[in-house]
């Protein structure tokens, strides 16, 4: 148990997807205008990999490892598939999104709406392949390590692009130099942000 | 009937292609795409270079392929098709990687395979080799890596030089002795924070320089 709400905190707040790895740019910069709507995307990205982190670490488990395959046969022991892993990955991911797309839109329509383009943005994003990369690389031990890494990721993604927004929202009062306008300061509110967060970087829990 | 004339290989329109995405079309700074792994390779020049050369080689083979097949792929499916192209040409790069230059491989660790959702090349498929002939896709592939890779060079140039005192690996600051006269390398400049702050000082700069692409609001 204490390892597990170790993880949660370590990949909200030490290993931020956007602040430690800029995972998931382009839309955190493309989508970070108002709250409102980044909030939305901040929702389905951790919903997205609260489910493929976990779907992805029994992929790796029990299909793509080196001995992975023994429980179907024992001749499979020496088998290493790893370096399918990417295509895998992918696969999982773009279906998964499909999947949640056509749920939200069967269930909730008004969320569906709010979420409109975003939902099938989220399979290019680079944060969701990348929690499944680092999955792969860290070596988690158990699938609720690894969900507990999904969840934790995608708080951590939500935290950071609300509060650019947020930001973002203030900015438009000032009186930015002219040839930093828009992207340009957002690069460097973003990198002041990630400074703020290098703060927990001495914590060990 | 009338003899098609032949476009020369690299005609104005092409050579446009490949040098607009060096300067007022840069993948990073104007097109916002592949942010992601530009800024998190750029600690030392060597891993940034090798980055720059995998994406040159991914772009541009995935675009040669999909505007190959741009007719025979049914719109619904599209990103589907892209992204299994893709992931194809990230495995053979990656594996090459392994095989030839393990160390980087290493220190890329997760990023080679970030290639695949890197937006330049999504972005790329979807605007351009989607539309138009095989030759000038290619052009394009290489033109937008080339941008991208020089970005990356740039950055990962000031980070190494005033993070770690050298450039490529090979200690400038050392063999020039400033270390005896009370210099220190900036720690700060390691940090992943510095590599956005440096990008938003390029584009910062850019835009100083060519007024047109100031966004208006």
């Amino acid at each position: 148990m204490e390892n597990l709400v170790n993880i949660f905190v370590k990949s909200i707040f030490i290993d931020n997807m956007i602040f430690a790895y800029f995972l998931g740019m382009c839309s955190y910069l493309a989508v970070s205008k108002t709250v409102k709507t980044s909030m939305g995307l901040g929702i389905a990205v951790t919903f997205v990999l609260l489910i493929t982190v976990p779907v992805n670490f029994l992929l790796e488990q029990y299909v793509l490892k080196k001995g992975a395959l023994v429980w179907l046969d024992e001749s499979f022991a020496t088998l290493d598939l790893s370096f399918l892993s990417f295509i895998m990955f992918i696969a999982v991911i773009a279906s998964i999104v499909q999947l949640v797309e056509m749920v939200i839109e069967k269930s909730s329509p008004a969320l569906y709406n709010s979420l409109g383009i975003f939902l099938p943005l989220i399979a290019v994003n680079c944060a969701i392949l990348g929690a499944s990369l680092f999955m792969q690389e860290r070596e988690y031990e158990n699938i609720a390590e690894a969900t507990v890494f999904g969840l934790g990721s995608g708080i951590g993604w939500l935290l950071a692009i609300v509060a650019l927004a947020a930001i973002r929202e203030k900015m438009r009062y000032s009186n930015v130099p002219a040839p930093l306008r828009g992207l340009g300061i957002t690069f460097i509110l973003t990198g002041l942000m990630g400074i703020a967060f290098m703060s927990f970087l001495g914590i060990t829990l | 009937m009338e003899k098609v004339e032949k476009e020369p290989l690299l005609s104005a329109k092409n050579k446009k292609l490949l040098k607009n995405p060096l300067g007022i079309d840069n993948p990073i700074t104007v097109q916002v795409l592949g942010i992601c792994s530009a800024l998190a390779v750029t600690v030392k020049m060597k891993p940034a270079i090798v980055m720059a050369i995998s994406v040159t080689v991914v772009v541009a083979l995935s675009n040669l392929i999909i505007a190959l097949m741009r007719k025979s792929i049914p719109g619904r499916i599209r990103i589907i098709v892209q992204l299994v192209v893709i992931a194809t040409l990230v495995i053979i790069v990656d594996q090459f990687l392994k095989a030839f230059a393990f160390d980087v491989s290493k220190q890329l660790s997760v990023f080679v395979g970030l290639i695949i959702t890197n937006c330049i090349i999504m972005g790329r498929l979807e605007a351009f080799a989607m539309a138009n002939k095989p030759w000038p896709s290619f052009l394009d592939g290489i033109g937008n890596g080339a941008g991208y890779g020089l970005i990356l060079i740039i950055v990962s140039f000031f980070r190494e030089f005033l993070g770690s005192g050298s450039i490529l690996g090979y200690p400038v600051m050392e063999k020039l002795g400033v270390y005896k006269f009370g210099y220190e390398d900036n720690g700060m400049m390691i940090l992943p924070p510095m590599a956005l702050i440096t990008v938003g000082l390029i584009i910062w700069i850019q835009r100083a320089r060519n007024k047109s692409l100031i966004e208006t609001k």
